[in-house]
């Protein structure tokens, strides 16, 4: 496992996926907390879809992450499409029998590329924290968020929560892009697929059907990096992702097991 | 000679296709054996099953003494090439071996021996997007050598290598056999394994038609006798005279080609040459691999 794990981080650690991720993570991060401060006194709304974040609620204990929190349902897609290429590629590419034949336990194998992925997300959730918390720290005097709050016992254990949250929700992301990778054996289709149900399908759903958030696998996930919403609760969230999890991992688990590999 | 390869009535179906069909066979220790087959005939297929890659249908298999079903007990002494070189487009040759190496727990000296060995340890930090189609034929050999293996499976090797490659290729898979290895290649250009097999495995349509050494191959078939007169005319003559001792013969262009043995040779000499002809030419030749291939495959060139 550990082997395989190593091996794979040799792939990831490729210039243009390692530098390129980080970095759009890193100035995705700031942008989106850069906006947070910047269009705090708008009349547009500076949250996420025109929500109003106060002045208020940014010097609470949570202010100082609240960037980060919201950079999270991004980071969860990014996180998505990772895992779906590095899966789906190994099909494309043809690399898959390389693997088989120098790691026939393909459960060893599979467990080893999910490892070394959920470090890598681990990694990109960690450089997001630091680029949106860097920015708050930078910004928040020239709009007079008064910061004393953030500076609390009571603002780390909140990050440290948050921190465990946001990873939680871009590994679930992860997890169903690795799944769908698996099943249609193309970085392209898997994304793209993959995103158009979460961005825009369960968007439109979520909107014209009452009630349907808590069975959309999106909006759960999502819920997970913010702890809740007024309508469903974190322990919801949770347990409704490891039901989409388990079945979208058992389907994949046991297709890359049994599956011939045959490109 | 003891089989490091042996296969007994492996199988492949998928839904009503037969991709290999009951092949049974024995690959020799120490020996370049040539798996031989035109394309779909199944070669790549019983491969992939030998690999653990593919699931036989029926049949089994066994490498270095253990069962396909358990790749995991003999794969670490096999080096394989499959269906053409297959490799992560963006990384360097060096960093695509040392995927592999890392994965299989080999030391990364070996992927610096192996880039010396295949001529690749100038552009080992090239992309491998960058390379030529032997460059990458030449990494895949690498990649398979990684393990120091037993047992050689490689698919097609010389596939798009230019003769200069090809010779190159012959010479490696030679010198490794000469060390002990066994390998095991498929390739469709026959003259190819004409030169370098030892044994054949030839398949068509999923089933094996001939397995044994190349040499018994190419002897079940008759020797011809090319033969060319100082007259074109005197070749109807010749001809009426081989037929006359039971060897038919046909006139192909300024030639006349008699299905004998090369102890007809003399005989066929002095006999024209009491009849007042003299011929410029008495060769005798064997079926080449593609002819012999052909004509047991019921095929045409």
């Amino acid at each position: 496992m550990i082997r395989v794990f190593r091996s794979e981080w040799r792939k990831l650690r490729r210039p243009t996926l390692f530098a390129g991720t980080l970095g759009i993570v890193f100035g995705l991060s700031v942008l989106i907390t850069s906006l947070l401060f910047i269009l705090l006194d708008g009349e547009g709304g500076n949250g996420p879809r025109g929500r109003i974040i106060t002045r208020d609620t940014l010097a609470l204990p949570s202010g100082l992450y609240l960037g980060f929190t919201n950079f999270a349902g991004l980071l969860g897609t990014i996180a998505l499409s990772v895992f779906a290429a590095q899966t789906a590629l190994e099909y494309t590419n043809g690399t898959l029998r390389n693997l088989l034949v120098r790691q026939p336990k393909r459960l060893v194998l599979l467990a080893g590329k999910y490892l070394a992925m959920c470090s890598f997300a681990l990694l990109t959730v960690l450089v997001s924290a630091i680029g949106s918390i860097g920015i708050s720290l930078a910004l928040a005097g020239t709009k007079n968020v008064n910061t004393d709050a953030w500076f609390t016992s009571e603002s780390f254990e909140l990050f440290y929560s948050n921190l465990g949250n946001v990873y939680l929700s871009a590994i679930a992301y992860g997890t169903v892009g690795m799944a769908v990778g698996i099943i249609l054996r193309s970085p392209i289709s898997s994304i793209a697929i993959s995103l158009a149900w979460i961005l825009i399908l369960e968007g439109i759903l979520s909107f014209t059907v009452d009630g349907l958030d808590k069975w959309l696998p999106g909006q759960l996930m999502s819920l997970i990096a913010e702890s809740s919403n007024s309508d469903i609760s974190y322990t919801y969230a949770l347990v409704g992702t490891a039901i989409y999890l388990t079945i979208f991992g058992g389907i994949a688990t046991t297709l890359f097991l049994k599956r011939d590999v045959s490109n | 000679m003891s089989a490091v390869i042996s296969a007994e009535n492996l199988t492949k179906k998928y839904g009503d296709l037969v991709a290999v069909d009951h092949v049974t066979f024995d690959i020799p220790a120490g020996a370049i054996t040539g798996f031989v087959g035109p394309n779909g005939a199944g070669k790549t297929t019983t491969i992939r099953m030998l690999l653990g890659l593919v699931r036989p249908s029926a049949g089994s298999a066994r490498i270095l003494e253990h069962p396909i079903s358990e790749p995991e007990t003999y794969l670490p002494f096999v080096g394989a090439m499959i269906e053409g070189p297959a490799f992560y487009p963006a990384l360097s040759g060096r960093e695509n071996l040392r995927v592999l190496a890392r994965l299989g727990d080999f030391p990364y000296e070996r992927v610096e021996e192996l880039l010396e060995l295949v001529g690749l340890a100038d552009r080992a930090t090239s992309k491998f997007k960058t390379y030529s189609l032997g460059m990458k034929q030449r990494l895949g050999i690498a990649a398979a050598l990684l393990p120091q293996p037993k047992v050689l499976i490689l698919d097609e090797p010389v596939n798009g290598l230019d003769p200069a490659g090809i010779h190159e290729v012959r010479n490696l898979l030679r010198s490794l056999a000469d060390s002990g290895i066994s390998i095991f290649v498929s390739s469709h250009i026959l003259s190819e394994l004409e030169v370098i097999a030892d044994h054949l495995v030839v398949v068509d349509h999923g089933k094996v038609l001939f397995q044994g050494a190349t040499k018994d191959l190419l002897a079940a078939h008759k020797p011809r006798l090319a033969v060319r007169g100082s007259n074109a005319s005197d070749l109807k003559s010749v001809q009426e005279l081989a037929f006359a001792a039971g060897f038919p013969g046909e006139i192909i262009g300024d030639q006349l080609v008699i299905m004998a043995p090369e102890s007809f040779a003399g005989e066929l000499n002095k006999a024209a040459f009491d009849k007042g002809i003299v011929l410029t030419l008495l060769q005798v030749t064997r079926p080449t691999l593609e002819e012999s291939f052909f004509e047991i495959t019921g095929g045409e060139k």
